[in-house]
């Protein structure tokens, strides 16, 4: 017959609790939990996320009520305990209902510390603990203006920046004379503080509030230096006491907690608490990583499991306010024969300390670049000596992110999730034994990430490593990725397959190299037909089918299903003849809307599938090619022909170039420019290819990308004539067509590559030659497309609208 | 059931797609490397892109606005994302391609 084990409190310790002994063992106990919110457990941590307007109130339950009843719990909700007859051992609630246990767990968490002011019990005064004051400070916010948070520490701070979220005029009281005294030194907290006061938080120090003023509701603050301040909302945030009442009344030895040995079992032998209402070895815990620490000792222990007591927890914590990182953790002040190794830097914000006594790590805070945060933690939980690393070494920081953890090296009981006390090895196990294959299974598994979340980046890189690693195993659960989801092959092997076995069609590629889906996909046979159109320009013959839709009817298709027909107009210079072309053309077709393109050319745009041969025929202007994975345009600033401050005639650089080049296709668009001088007009410095007339010759700029992720070109390279610009950028344009990945910008590539690899690749001018020979055969065979279709009466019928009926 | 007449076998190149009207209403005709055809409507559930002018491979088509993928057999939409489109029975009669559609199917018009 199962035992029955009776939790009061449906909090986050407490129910962790049961979690633990669930997974111990399932069927030991019959198990019922009483909470007084009327909400099953929620992560009460985040309600400042929930503040912030980060997160809903349904996005933080950490179980749904589903959970409860599938693990056969019964619970009961909005109800309290409110004595514990342990002389008949049982519970007796609010609800008049009584409730027979065999084994009983306190977990009735925290209270917290309204300070006993006169007029505290006023309409607008209130805490910041649950739910329901997260909705009064939301509803609060809508109507009124000016809030006052009592208490500058972790939570005052954080309900500071949720009521600034909210658009409320916030004002922070403090009775100590820094922020944070439990976390921080006094470096940090005022670096800490002049960052907060720049987002708009104001702050009153060495203030000792003393009465509460208003009528009804709140209207103010009085300090006891006799000044006052406006207030609608009075946030108490000092502190939290342990909900110890029930266990008081009960019998139970309370201290300032309820008193609990290591393994967690208070005065009764039958009754045990953990979380905030326990009291161990002295210390009351505030912070959720000790509590889920001493929930697996108890659960192991109610499960008759044999485990280690508990003897305490290091602790750290760590804020996130807005862009401000702060992190603390184990002895943090100075003195008390400790020596501190300190940076601090004052341009940047950054500030970081760390404590050693005897040689060991014990302690150390954080700001302003907190990425050492888990490994320092691990350093002081392990007491490291700090003997075995160079002192800066410590303080690896962002760069060393930067550059990638080495996951290979790190150990198997690395602390990765500190939370929830997640060690690398468990996650690992997760990935390898255990089917995790998300870091959203991994939070299922483990639990890591599932608080606080800032090691979720972290759990996904070890995700990445540990597939990688599993992928050269070649187990079937893993996947290794290659160039889409049909092949693990990446494109540079795709492409030397292509070359050494001479395989001249996609379908033939596909066939040979063992293609998962024998037609490809959208992302591999766009990719296919460009290989093979690159390598073979002579022979290959251009598959449409294999094409995207704007590069088979060479129009950019829009989103109501029409078109839009961009002329070329090289070096952005037209003439009255054009424009009266394109102004005849637009009216004739009733054209929806004619539009100058940031490329320097005029689009014509609402244009129906089957008017495009009529529309190109009346044209007769190249295409512009503004629809492909191909050369765009070469823009260009006026320069010496008008400008008074151009060294050289940038628009014939610029025309020469669009038509040397045009008709092109390249892995991904190329956009190009010509400047006059270096006031760069022409914007050479976000282009793939960038020229800028200087004195005496041009420099000529690759890799620069003005779209979604910005970047500035690099000089490749400065030349004298416009004929060694002609060389570099065909040598430099063939180079990319053969060398990157369909679908790489050049920016993208030359970030992969590097810009030096590049410019020893071009540095040899016979190299040069032969590429720009390999250019000009490409060259050669392109046509324009618009005539082609225009001409020939096959291609033509494509666009026809086929109307039966 | 009614077949309507709505083009010539080879006027759908394999591996692609032709719309089609009737009647004021627009069909997506697929003629697959198989050598099947087959007929769905010509507007992608999730904004409504012209499903004709997709990519093809297999039995499938990549919309050409997001890149949602289509079974054209059955009209169902592919995971990750969710929805199907109306799909119509196809004959090849004589290099003609007819697409069966019956009273049910005419009065829902689009």
């Amino acid at each position: 017959m199962r035992k029955k084990l009776v939790l009061i409190g449906n909090g986050m310790a407490g129910v962790r609790t049961v979690e633990e002994l669930l997974k111990a063992d399932p069927n030991r106990y019959e198990i019922t939990i009483i909470g007084k919110e009327p909400y099953p457990n929620y992560n009460r941590i985040q309600l400042s996320s929930v503040l912030q307007g980060d997160k809903k109130i349904d996005d933080i339950f950490l179980n749904t009520y589903e959970w409860y009843s599938r693990n056969g719990i019964t619970l009961h909700t909005g109800e309290a305990a409110t004595l514990i007859d342990r002389q008949r051992k049982r519970v007796l609630t609010d609800k008049g209902r009584e409730i027979p246990y065999d084994k009983l767990i306190v977990a009735t968490g925290s209270l917290p510390f309204m300070l006993p002011l006169p007029g505290a019990d006023k309409e607008g005064v209130i805490a910041f603990r649950d739910i329901k004051d997260c909705e009064t400070m939301m509803e609060t916010a809508r109507h009124y203006r000016k809030a006052v948070v009592i208490g500058g520490g972790l939570l005052g701070l954080e309900a500071a920046r949720g009521l600034l979220n909210l658009n409320m005029d916030v004002t922070v009281v403090h009775i100590f004379h820094h922020l944070m005294e439990r976390q921080l030194d006094e470096t940090a907290a005022v670096m800490l503080q002049a960052e907060l006061e720049k987002q708009g938080m104001r702050f009153l120090l060495q203030k000792n509030t003393e009465k509460i003023l208003g009528r009804k509701r709140v209207t103010g603050v009085m300090f006891s230096d006799g000044t006052t301040e406006k207030a609608d909302l009075v946030v108490m945030a000092v502190g939290i006491r342990p909900n110890v009442e029930l266990a008081k009344r009960s019998g139970l030895e309370v201290n300032r907690g309820i008193v609990v040995n290591d393994y967690m079992r208070t005065s009764d032998p039958d009754i045990y608490a953990v979380g905030e209402c326990a009291e161990h070895r002295e210390i009351v815990y505030g912070l959720v990583a000790p509590l889920y620490e001493q929930g697996q000792v108890l659960a192991k222990h109610l499960a008759g499991v044999p485990t280690d007591p508990y003897t305490g927890s290091v602790t750290f914590t760590s804020l996130k306010v807005s862009g401000v990182d702060v992190y603390s953790a184990g002895e943090f002040r100075d003195g008390g024969g400790t020596r501190a190794i300190r940076i601090h830097d004052e341009a940047q914000g950054i500030y970081k300390k760390i404590l050693v006594r005897g040689g060991r790590v014990v302690g150390a805070v954080l700001f302003g670049d907190t990425t050492d945060g888990q490994k320092l933690f691990s350093l002081i939980r392990k007491r490291a000596d700090i003997s075995a690393f160079g002192k800066l070494s410590l303080f690896g920081g962002a760069d060393e992110k930067a550059a990638g953890t080495d996951w290979a090296s790190v150990s198997d009981d690395e602390m990765i999730c500190g939370c929830n006390g997640v060690s690398k090895g468990v996650i690992v196990d997760a990935i390898r034994n255990q089917g995790c294959t998300t870091v959203e299974q991994i939070k299922g598994c483990t639990n890591a990430s599932r608080s606080c979340g800032r090691c979720k980046g972290q759990v996904a890189e070890i995700l990445e490593y540990v597939l990688g690693e599993l992928g050269e195993s070649a187990a079937p659960a893993a996947v290794k990725t290659g160039m889409c989801g049909c092949t693990t092959l990446s494109h540079e092997e795709v492409r030397r397959e292509i070359t050494a076995k001479g395989l001249r069609s996609t379908r033939e590629v596909m066939h040979v190299l063992g293609w998962r889906n024998p037609e490809g996909c959208s992302k591999c046979r766009p990719a296919l037909n460009y290989y093979l159109g690159m390598l073979f320009p002579e022979d290959y013959e251009d598959e449409g089918a294999s094409r995207f839709i704007n590069e088979r009817v060479h129009a950019n298709i829009q989103n109501d299903g029409t078109f839009s027909v961009v002329p070329r107009m090289y070096g952005g210079v037209t003439s009255p003849e054009q424009l009266r072309k394109i102004a005849d053309v637009a009216e004739k077709y009733q054209v929806r809307m004619v539009k100058v393109t940031g490329g320097q050319r005029i689009d014509l745009l609402g244009v129906r599938k089957e008017d495009l041969p009529k529309i190109w025929e009346e044209l007769d202007m190249p295409s512009g090619f503004a629809y492909g994975k191909a050369i765009r345009t070469v823009k260009t600033c006026v320069g010496s022909t008008f400008c008074r401050f151009g060294t050289q005639d940038s628009i014939q650089m610029g025309i020469d170039m669009e038509r040397k080049f045009e008709r092109l296709y390249t892995p991904h668009k190329v956009k190009m420019a010509v400047s006059g001088c270096p006031r760069n007009c022409a914007e050479s410095g976000i282009k793939d290819i960038g020229v800028v007339a200087i004195d005496g010759g041009w420099e000529i700029y690759v890799g620069g990308n003005g779209g979604v992720e910005l970047r500035g070109a690099e000089l490749l390279v400065t030349v004298k004539t416009p004929e060694e610009v002609l060389e570099w950028s065909g040598a430099f344009l063939q180079y990319y067509r053969e060398n990157a990945r369909y679908l790489e910008r050049t920016s993208h590539w030359i970030e992969r590559v590097g810009l030096k690899a590049v410019q020893d690749a071009l540095a040899d001018p016979e190299t040069r030659r032969e590429l720009n020979e390999r250019l000009d055969v490409a060259l050669s065979v392109t046509k324009d497309p618009w005539k082609e279709r225009v001409e020939n009466p096959e291609l033509r019928k494509q666009f026809e609208q086929i109307t039966v009926g | 059931m009614p077949k309507y007449w709505v083009g010539n076998a080879e006027d759908i190149p394999k591996c692609g797609g032709r719309s089609v009207f009737l009647h004021g209403r627009e069909f997506a005709v697929f003629h697959l490397s198989d050598g099947s055809f087959h007929a769905i409507e010509n507007r992608c559930p999730h904004k409504g892109g012209p499903l004709s002018e997709g990519i093809v491979s297999g039995k499938f088509v990549f919309c050409p606005l997001h890149d949602w993928k289509i079974d054209v057999t059955d009209g169902q939409v592919q995971a990750p994302d969710r929805g199907c489109v109306r799909s119509y029975d196809v004959e090849i009669e004589g290099g003609k391609i007819y697409i069966l559609l019956d009273e049910a199917n005419w009065t829902e018009a689009g």
